[in-house]
């Protein structure tokens, strides 16, 4: 058996909406849950310590970051990247593929696996199914990903179809390559791009295959919102109910409303903690920028309800001051935005147990957009087709 | 209120090995304290650099007198004046004494600019400024006697303290006369304030003008003096211990306040302003009718520019009390940790518990090479790596995966590692800076603590030993 156990705590009687606790080898997760991302075992600025006053029960680290500095072996002799960065809490890794995809140029996929030139030293590397998952066990992560063919969202054709079909095999290798079954669980990646029969081919092979969880793979790549909210759905639809359901890359707090409503348990970006460092502050009614000159004078919190250590002491003006002196302004702003994401994910997580998501996504919309007219499209569509009529 | 009076009581004077003691009746209610010799702590605009209130508070001591600069706060001059509740309040600061300085230590201050009727303030990265007044020239005057006119009492919201020093970079006779001039009208026009008022002893490096800038600053009632342009990169230890002991000596005694501390106690009546001014009207009221009291003095020497611990210990000696606290920002701007031993206690339970700096036997040769390469071959460059530290980001940390210290009780040291140190500094990650101002403001400050039971010990010698003991071995 994996390590892992869904509990099924609530689901939401209208939506596909679940409230879960997950758990994992270093501790429950309530879900549904927002993962922020700590891409070379830190996130951002901010201690364990202060990641864990937050409530945040997992967070995320980068394989191909942390494979190339500062490697496999020497994070092994650490204890894994719970050690090296001392956190007590759950890890997830990506396989690495998606940045060496995105980030290196020159990249080459084969059957075998991506090849790519080592931007630090200019050597040839090969990142193979066996590889990743090789990286991810030294890194003891309470979940790896596997290695997918990551095809941008916005490509078409039988490039999509090829990649569908080798994320498959490499599943299957990288099933057979985990070392560690028992300790560290193992997702498998849903591809397909923005079509209907790809993405059901490759839900039906596999979710054939026993792993503990499955992640919606290939969106949230610059493709109409419409096909994103369809294809999210379309793979809910099919994933077992019993297994936790991760959509990769999605942040902004409406997606993730939308999509808890879609019934994914599981997200993660860096959006939240990328935006605090230019000086944007998430609020239940959109952002401030607080390095804009109109909160130079203003001596309220970010948002006067947020109980984060930053709102509790600092004022607007004073970040605002601040984001010239020092970059203790930027960790400021960081702590609330994940302070931000934790208690949306808290609050929707808690009107699912009450029964009344519905009533909190109707409240939640109308204090983010000043007017119906304003609401998105496609937010409205998507709940239209989970019975939630926005008035 | 009326028990809130700044003074300094000295337990300890030994001759040419430095003063101890406490200085008391800081803070709005006189609540605070201060340990001499101390360091005061340094931030950008109230904040530690790096640190939040979370990672702040992982320190477990830390100075009860805050130092803001100036020309960091010179830009939010309006916000300041909007803002009504003064600048502590405005920086999320509770218990704590704010100490103006004109500039920032930790940053290298281009000279020039300063008139008899400017002082050139420079921001963040940029050109020198002026600070203006209605889109002209503020005068200097103005901008530092705020109860000559209702705007410009700004920077009464700031601060306790605050240097007086117009003509820092200037040394010379007209000068000098120039800058005592200016300090007697400071003074007299708002003598309340002169409690809150370090005069600057200056005269570069001529010893004459030294001595005579310290006569003609003790004539004047201030609070302590600070002594500026003996920086770092400035002039050599030797040159500079001969100044300071030329001008300590001519600062009034310790004796009246050593020995008479009941004189002192009456006679010193600080108003109940020691700081948040805040505009309020009463205690405005309160410190014209403490004008014409006659106040004895209070002495502290500030020496501004120093935080090398070598530096510190020889400037104590020669009679210097308190120091900026920007020596361990500076050492985390270079990816570096502080590691020299201070630790002379023969008391071994003791001894577990200050952070000691013993390197392993092997370990030890390889810091001593560090200093070669790195160490101090141009000590003149404030920004180059000393011998009290390492660089976390050189190779050989990378598979290091003991503490900073070994023993240190700070939250860097109990929860991570050199090689996750150096991974963060050459992953270019915020948290090294974090991490290491946490550790590098604790071990300093652990020093200024080890510092201060050596002098009542007795055993100044042998914490120079030990602390020097890193430097001598490179040579
Ligand atoms: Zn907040
Ligand atoms: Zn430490």
């Amino acid at each position: 058996a994996s390590p892992l156990t869904l509990r099924i705590v609530a689901e939401c009687p209208v939506t596909k909406a679940r409230a879960c606790d997950l758990i994992l080898p270093h501790s429950a997760v309530s879900t549904p849950v927002f993962m922020p991302v700590g891409t070379q075992g830190t996130l951002k600025g901010i201690t364990v310590d202060q990641l864990d006053a937050l409530g945040c029960q997992i967070c995320l680290g980068n394989t191909y970051h942390l494979g190339m500095r500062p490697g496999p072996d020497l994070i092994e002799k650490a204890n894994g990247l719970h050690g090296f960065m001392n956190w007590k809490r759950n890890l997830l890794t990506d396989s690495g593929g998606f940045q060496m995809v995105s980030l290196v140029e020159l990249s080459e996929i084969t059957e075998e696996g991506v090849k790519f030139k080592s931007p630090y030293d200019g050597k040839e590397i090969l990142l193979t199914p066996e590889k990743s998952i090789s990286i991810q066990n030294s890194l003891g992560s309470d979940i790896m990903m596997q290695l997918d063919d990551v095809v941008s969202s916005t490509v078409t054709g039988p490039r999509v179809e090829e990649a569908m079909h080798r994320s498959i095999r490499w599943l299957d290798r990288c099933i057979s390559a985990n070392k560690n079954p028992e300790k560290q669980n193992l997702f498998a990646i849903i591809q397909g791009g923005l079509n209907t029969e790809l993405r059901k081919a490759c839900l039906d092979e596999m979710t054939q295959r026993d792993v503990p969880g499955f992640a919606i793979g290939g969106l949230s790549g610059g493709e109409e919102k419409d096909d994103f909210w369809r294809m999210v759905t379309l793979s809910t639809d099919h994933l077992p109910r019993e297994k936790p359901r991760y959509l990769m890359g999605v942040g902004y707090a409406v997606d993730l409303v939308v999509c808890v409503a879609l019934g994914c348990d599981m997200f993660d970006c860096v959006f939240p903690t990328r935006t605090a460092r230019f000086g944007s502050a998430l609020v239940p009614w959109g952002s401030l920028q607080i390095k804009n000159k109109q909160y130079a004078k203003d001596f309220e919190p970010i948002d006067p309800d947020c109980q984060c250590p930053t709102c509790k002491r600092h004022s607007r003006a004073y970040l605002h001051a601040l984001f010239k002196s020092d970059s203790a302004a930027m960790h400021h702003v960081t702590i609330h935005n994940i302070a931000y994401q934790l208690n949306l994910m808290l609050s929707v997580r808690q009107s699912i147990v009450e029964g009344c998501f519905p009533e909190f996504i109707r409240t939640f919309m109308k204090r983010m957009f000043p007017s119906r007219d304003q609401y998105p499209g496609w937010a409205v569509d998507a709940l239209a087709s989970v019975n939630i009529t926005l008035e | 209120m009326a028990g809130c009076r700044m003074k300094l009581e000295l337990s300890r004077v030994a001759l040419g090995k430095g003063r101890l003691g406490v200085l008391k009746g800081l803070g709005k209610t006189g609540q605070l304290s201060l340990e001499v010799p101390g360091c005061l702590l340094h931030t950008h605009l109230g904040t530690v650099p790096h640190l939040t209130q979370d990672t702040l508070s992982t320190l477990s001591t830390l100075p009860s007198v805050t130092q803001i600069t100036l020309s960091n706060i010179a830009e939010h001059q309006e916000v300041l004046e909007e803002f009504k509740d003064g600048f502590r309040k405005f920086a999320g600061l509770h218990d704590t004494v704010l100490y103006c300085a004109l500039h920032d230590p930790a940053t290298p201050c281009p000279t020039g600019h300063t008139t008899n009727k400017t002082v050139s303030v420079w921001g963040k990265g940029r050109e020198p400024e002026l600070v203006p007044e209605h889109g002209g020239r503020r005068d200097v005057a103005d901008q530092h006697l705020p109860i000559r006119g209702s705007e410009s009492q700004w920077i009464a919201h700031l601060a306790t303290w605050m240097s007086v020093s117009w003509f820092t970079k200037i040394p010379g006779v007209a000068m000098l006369q120039l800058k005592h001039m200016r300090l007697e009208e400071y003074i007299l026009s708002t003598s309340w304030r002169a409690w809150r008022c370090f005069g600057v002893v200056e005269g570069g490096d001529i010893l004459e003008e030294r001595v005579r800038s310290a006569k003609e600053t003790a004539k004047r009632p201030v609070s302590g003096f600070c002594l500026d342009g003996l920086q770092t990169g400035s002039m050599d230890q030797a040159l500079r211990t001969q100044l300071i002991s030329a001008v300590t000596k001519e600062l009034p005694e310790d004796k009246p306040r050593h020995s008479d501390k009941s004189l002192l106690h009456m006679s010193a009546p600080l108003p109940a302003v020691m700081e948040d001014l805040c505009g309020s009207q009463r205690e405005l009221k309160a410190c014209e009718e403490l004008k014409h009291t006659r106040v004895h003095m209070l002495l502290e020497g500030l020496l501004q520019g120093v935080g090398r611990p070598d530096e510190v210990l020889a400037s104590v000696e020669a009679g210097v009390d308190l120091f900026e606290g920007f020596f361990p920002f500076q050492v985390t701007e270079r990816g570096c940790a502080l590691i020299f031993n201070f630790n002379i206690s023969s008391n071994p339970e003791l001894a577990g518990r200050a952070p000691p700096a013993e390197l392993e036997p092997g370990e030890d040769q390889e810091t001593a090479g560090d200093s070669q390469h790195n160490g101090d071959l141009n000590p003149d460059d404030q920004t180059q790596m000393t011998s009290f530290e390492i660089n976390l980001k050189d190779k050989r940390y990378q598979g290091d995966f003991r503490p900073l210290v070994e023993g240190c009780g700070c939250y860097c040291c109990r929860n991570h590692q050199r090689a996750y140190l150096h991974h963060l500094l050459v992953t270019n990650e915020l948290l090294a800076g974090v991490l290491l101002m946490i550790h590098n403001t604790a071990h300093y400050h652990a020093f200024f603590s080890a510092l201060r039971d050596a002098l009542a010990e007795d055993t100044l010698d042998l914490l120079k030993r030990r602390v020097l003991g890193q430097t001598e071995r490179k040579d």
